[in-house]
């Protein structure tokens, strides 16, 4: 490397520069991180960078010695000047300005050089140059542990302190001690790595009162927009100190203060740390933050309210589209209210873009509210101010944002969790959150018609039978019973069905034989109505309840059921009893036709008879006597035996009509009659003997009745020869029975009763047969009259 | 997939329009325009007693020859409305209501921010942009 000649100027200029890089104080070797700053701030591209780099011989020897550093200014100066680099241009070219650098370098080179052209000026360039340092350390936000002079941050520390005071109406002196706590220690940090260079940072006293003198002015502007206070900040030091100074180089103070942090070691140093989160939040801000949420919210777990959230962070000043935008950052779960994490993170995002930093796209790391709280190490000490330093350097962003790329790479996958995040909530709000209601509940079936089981009986019996014939015989009663009611098509049948059977049940109360056929046929029915029935529970087994059960027998219904029962325990019994009933009423006008004088009138009267038998009933009274007085006739001829048999014949039909197969009736009746025909033979036995002609007359009479009433008996008496050979076993048993006793008292008091009865029946007779006969003798007067009517005349 | 998104308010005025610019805008904005008078006749159809029973997705509002329309109601009356390229046929009808799901969670976390006016057209929310930006077609 051949040699370097440089001015006196250049030599102290590279001196010091060399010191600037000289972090480490070795006054051999310069730091590349800083070198490179440097080299950026210079702006040249960076091919440039790297060629001059390769020319001075860093890149071979791997570091910047003191010689390579002065190569390196010097190219840098070619370069700058427009002529080619190369090794030989070093020397070669003369009267090269100094290499200039850009921002505060640029500053600090322009004061340099105009320093070096002027010494008198060093003193105001370095106390221009040192106030914004010292000013900007002391704004600086971060914590007395800070002990990097980061003007940026010092001055954003300035800006987040303007909005801090302006949410509070009463003037915090916080932030003002805080302001000025800061302020001393980084100034003192400030002192540290300036003390380095010695008469370059002498004036730091100068730069102290400055920086005071700012800071009074600053604290005067405490209210005033941040903006214009960093303006104002930025004006007053140089004002105060440098007149020289350039509005350019206020301006590029103002505008690239990311590449002014270049300038100072503290940043270069911090660059050269690993990666610090731009964004956490120091101890100091966080205790401050959460001093502001008490005044909110003193619960610090409770939230802050939208809209108290909204007022607080109005009067940031900041536009409402930016709050908006650092609200969707900062509520973190979205719920329109803020936790202190939440509230910490919102605030730092607002003090933040105070200062100028764009808002990221995503919430950052470190402001994220996390689950369990974390406090900010203390050792990091990182300010978001920092976010510029520690992107710049690297990679020399030219953007202002303090979203820096090289902190992207921890994001990615913060974005994929967060999203992840988002997904998940997403999923958890998903249609489930939103109202959406699911369809109906099915109501329940109507149809399934929950209906009363009913018990009805299947079987019938006889109980049964009698409810049929309950329904039938009651002639009010609808049955009520309940599972009638199930099937009304059913009991309205039954009902018909009974109705009918009562009406010629009714009608034939006086006729036995239609009220026994009536009966036998309800039998017959009553099982079609029980087949009915079951047939109804068969095809609709399902809803429709079992078939009704036969009608109970309804203790009510006394009467009929009394009756009833009897007539259906002993149909034929109760037939019989009301045939009983019946017909012993129905006896006496019996025997009138049959008796009637006249053979002519006897046979329409045996018609009639035969017609009414049930009425000839009676005549069994009258042809009792005769039976009597034929079985007491025995003497007489067998024609009297056949009489007897004639009058059994007789009273046959009688009899017959009456009922169809009512045996043990008929044989009551027979009893009856034989009890009757008893006393008959008993009283016409001793009236007989007694009387003379008076028994004798009768006998006649009813043997010529016999004997007339013979012809047309006889084919009765065929008729009901089964009926007469029982008659004639009870009459043949009546005489017997006289005889068999042979207590005289008794047989004489039981003979006269007899005759007295027998007197009375055939008084009885008498009279009807005197009464049959005048009827007889009218009907042979008329018919005279019609015939000598119809006759002509031939008698004239 | 969508060509265009549009939040109607209950007023019927747009909340927020966005197509994909590849097209004429205005060709949508007519096509949700009218999309309105098919929403309302939706919503009316049900009855006045199933207001918490509506199914806040409606379907498809109409088909055109290019183009098919779907619809969301919220409960309180504000309307998403999709235009969806008709040869897009991989979209089913599960994915549709998907889309329509994270519209509605975008639009009320916009809601829940104090900072934002109902009423206001919905310019500041990123998130609902961005949402809205992975949604439409990537044609372009």
């Amino acid at each position: 490397m051949e040699g370097l000649t440089l001015s006196d100027a250049e030599q102290k200029y590279y001196s010091d520069l060399f010191s600037y890089c000289d972090i480490e104080s070795t006054k051999k070797v310069v730091v590349n991180g800083r070198v490179l700053e440097l080299f950026r701030a210079a702006q040249l591209p960076n091919d440039v960078v790297l060629q001059i780099m390769e020319l001075c011989g860093a890149t071979r020897l791997g570091y910047f010695g003191r010689s390579q550093f002065y190569i390196a200014l010097k190219l840098v100066a070619v370069a700058q000047s427009g002529f080619p680099l190369r090794v030989e241009s070093i020397n070669t070219v003369k009267d090269l300005p100094l290499p200039r650098f850009v921002a505060s370098k640029n500053e600090q080179e322009s004061r340099h050089a105009a320093s070096y052209s002027s010494d008198s000026e060093n003193q105001g360039s370095y106390s221009g140059v040192i106030p914004p340092p010292p000013g900007r350390g002391q704004v600086k936000k971060g914590s007395v542990s800070h002990d990097t002079v980061q003007p940026r941050t010092s001055a954003d520390a300035q800006e987040p302190a303007s909005p801090v005071v302006s949410p509070q109406q009463s003037p915090p002196t916080s932030p003002h001690t805080w302001r000025k706590h800061s302020r001393h220690p980084s100034g003192g940090n400030s002192e540290r790595p300036l003390a380095g260079p010695g008469p370059f940072w002498s004036p730091f006293g100068e730069a102290q009162s400055g920086s005071s003198a700012g800071d009074a002015v600053w604290s005067g502007h405490s209210p005033p927009p941040p903006q214009e206070n960093w303006v104002s900040f930025a004006d007053t030091p140089p004002t105060s100190t440098l007149l020289t100074m350039h509005p350019a180089s206020v301006q590029d103070q103002t505008t690239v203060r990311t590449v002014a942090s270049a300038t100072t070691a503290i940043e270069i140093r911090r660059q050269s740390s690993s990666y610090d989160d731009p964004w956490k939040i120091t101890d100091e801000q966080r205790q401050y933050y959460v001093n502001q949420f008490k005044t909110i919210q003193p619960d610090l777990n409770g939230f802050i309210p939208g809209s108290a959230a909204k007022e607080f962070f109005t009067k940031s000043k900041l536009p409402i589209l930016e709050l908006s935008h650092i609200w969707e950052l900062s509520d973190f779960d979205k719920d329109g209210a803020l936790t202190l994490d939440e509230f910490c993170a919102a605030f730092h995002l607002v003090v933040a873009r105070k200062n100028g930093y764009d808002l990221p796209e995503k919430l950052p790391e470190s402001l994220m509210p996390k689950l369990i709280d974390l406090e900010d190490s203390a050792d990091v000490g990182d300010q978001p101010g920092e976010v510029g330093y520690s992107g710049s350097p690297a990679e020399a962003p030219p953007s202002k944002s303090p979203s820096m790329p090289s902190l992207n790479q921890t994001w990615p996958e913060l974005n994929q969790s967060s999203e992840q995040w988002e997904t998940f909530s997403e999923r958890s709000s998903s249609s489930q959150t939103l109202t959406q209601f699911d369809s109906n509940i099915a109501p329940a079936d109507p149809d399934t018609a929950i209906v009363h089981p009913v018990p009805i009986r299947m079987t019938p019996s006889k109980i049964h039978m009698q409810e049929m014939e309950l329904k039938r015989t009651g002639s009010d009663h609808t049955n009520p019973t309940s599972p009638l009611l199930v099937k009304p098509s059913d009991l309205s049948e039954e009902n018909k069905i009974n109705s009918s059977v009562k009406f010629a049940s009714g009608n034939t109360v006086a006729d036995g034989y239609s009220s026994s056929d009536s009966f036998t046929s309800d039998p017959e029915q009553i099982g079609s109505n029980v087949t009915r029935q079951r047939s109804h529970s068969g095809t609709s087994p399902d809803n429709t309840a079992p078939p009704p059960p036969p009608p109970r027998p309804q203790p009510s219904h006394s009467r009929s059921s009394s009756l009833d029962m009897n007539r259906t325990f002993t149909v034929t019994t109760g037939q019989q009893q009301a045939g009983v009933v019946a017909h012993p009423p129905a006896v006496p006008p019996r025997p009138q036709p049959s008796q009637a004088p006249g053979p002519a009138v006897h046979r329409p009267v045996d018609a009639d008879g035969l017609i009414t038998h049930t009425s000839t009933s009676p005549q069994q009274i009258p042809e009792q006597p005769n039976f009597a007085d034929f079985s007491q006739f025995e003497v007489f001829a067998a024609s009297n035996v056949n009489e007897e048999q004639d009058d059994e014949a007789e009273k046959h039909p009688e009899v017959l009509p009456a009922e169809k197969a009512s045996d043990p009736a008929n044989s009551l009746r027979v009893a009856k009659a034989d009890s009757k025909t008893e006393e008959k033979t008993a009283a016409s036995a001793p009236t007989n003997v007694s009387k003379g002609t008076a028994p004798l007359a009768p006998p006649p009479k009813p043997v010529r009745r016999r004997l007339k009433s013979e012809d047309e008996l006889r084919p009765e008496v065929d008729e009901h020869t089964q009926k007469t050979g029982v008659l004639a076993a009870v009459l043949a048993s009546q005489p017997s029975i006289p005889r068999s006793v042979g207590k005289d008292k008794k047989a004489i008091q039981a003979s006269i009763r007899r005759n007295k009865e027998t007197n009375t029946v055939l008084a009885r007779l008498n009279s009807e047969l005197q009464q049959q006969l005048k009827d007889v003798l009218e009907e042979r007067i008329s018919l005279e009259v019609q015939l000598e009517q119809l006759r002509p005349f031939s008698h004239l | 997939m969508a060509v265009c998104i549009a939040v109607i308010a209950k007023e019927n005025y747009p909340l927020y329009i966005r197509s994909s610019p590849t097209e004429n805008e205005l060709k949508f904005h007519y096509m949700v325009h009218t999309s309105l008078d098919v929403v309302d006749e939706k919503i009316s159809a049900m009855g006045k007693a199933l207001v918490d029973q509506r199914e806040l997705y409606l379907g498809l509002l109409y088909p055109t020859e290019d183009y098919k329309v779907y619809g969301y109601v919220t409960n309180s009356k504000v309307k998403f409305v999709m235009v969806v390229d008709s040869s897009n046929t991989a979209l089913r009808d599960n994915e549709i209501r998907s889309m329509f799901r994270k519209l509605h969670n975008s639009y009320t976390d916009v809601m829940c921010n104090p900072f934002y006016n109902p009423g206001d057209r919905i310019q500041s929310s990123r998130a609902f942009d961005n949402m809205v930006t992975s949604m439409m077609i990537q044609v372009c």
